[in-house]
């Protein structure tokens, strides 16, 4: 048991792969929200930076390589984060 | 009689330590979900202000902030494949470069609060008084948002610092290394909240 868990060894290929990844779609929104597209600016600055996040907690987190559990324990505190988004804008939207 | 001190060197936990690290990180997460909630409710109630008070901020000092972190995030990263191929001298550099960019990112962020508060904007100014409500709510966020996003830069400073003293002591190694993962996972953890500061506060305007 002690023994498996570091077997998986992350090759230096694969991180330098997700960096451009990652600063691709920084210049990207950068690039994008320069221009004046009104609502559409936040939700595509928000959705690349989500695609940001998903890859850094994947591979520098190395969720993608650890027993599946971590995965789903960081799926529901993001659940429960986005429920009380939700909550929250129900009632200010509706109050 | 050996047997017996191996086998008392060899009990640790390295999957309850990550659990405990991660279980913290998610308290962090929580922590700077709420702020980001309230950023989005006072952004929701007051969208001019907020539109004005961001073209204040500085687009191209945030946008070399991010750079700087996301390779920082990826030389920490690096170094825990470089301690698991035995590479000691590698780790080291790597984590050295973490720390450096680590520090350039607070010289950048000194510069850039100075200047705002050289143009008299921060918290309780006279300037900000004669603003609207709206804008001094963008400021006030802004700078507890990122001043205690700077707090983490600093505390992960020093956990970096701390596992870096722990490799050169060979008390981090190749088949031992949670202390380094552990560092590691709250850099990416702040690497992932300026992730969305970024946008939020530079990009949005």
């Amino acid at each position: 048991m002690e023994k498996e868990k570091h077997t998986h060894i992350v090759p230096y290929k694969t991180y330098i792969l997700v960096l451009i990844a990652l600063l691709f779609m920084t210049f990207i929104s950068i690039a994008v929200t320069s221009i004046d597209l009104g609502a559409f600016n936040v939700s595509m600055a928000l959705v690349l930076a989500s695609i940001k996040s998903i890859l850094v907690l994947l591979y520098f987190m190395h969720l993608k390589f650890d027993k599946k559990f971590f995965g789903i324990m960081v799926a529901s505190v993001f659940l429960l984060f986005a429920c009380v988004i939700v909550i929250t804008f129900l009632d200010y939207l509706y109050r | 009689m050996s047997n017996l001190f191996e086998y008392v060197d060899e009990h640790r936990d390295d999957e309850g330590a990550k659990i405990g690290m991660w279980i913290f990180i998610f308290t962090e997460l929580l922590l700077f979900g709420g702020l980001f909630i309230a950023y989005s409710v006072y952004r929701y109630l007051n969208p001019l202000a907020f539109h004005l008070a961001a073209l204040e901020l500085d687009t191209t000092i945030g946008a070399i902030n991010t750079v700087i972190l996301l390779i920082s995030s990826m030389t920490i990263a690096m170094s825990i494949s470089a301690i698991q191929y035995k590479n000691k001298k590698l780790t080291l550099i790597l984590l050295a470069i973490t720390l450096f960019l680590a520090l350039v990112f607070m010289v950048n962020k000194y510069f850039e609060w100075s200047g705002k508060i050289g143009h008299g904007i921060f918290p309780g100014s006279e300037m900000l008084h004669n603003t609207s409500r709206g804008e001094v709510l963008f400021f006030g966020l802004y700078y507890a948002m990122t001043g205690l996003h700077a707090l983490h830069i600093i505390v992960g400073i020093v956990f970096i610092a701390y596992v870096y003293r722990m490799i050169v002591k060979n008390k981090i190694k190749h088949d031992d290394f949670v202390l380094l993962e552990n560092a590691g996972l709250y850099w990416h953890l702040v690497d992932l909240i300026w992730i969305f500061l970024f946008p939020l506060f530079y990009l949005i305007t």
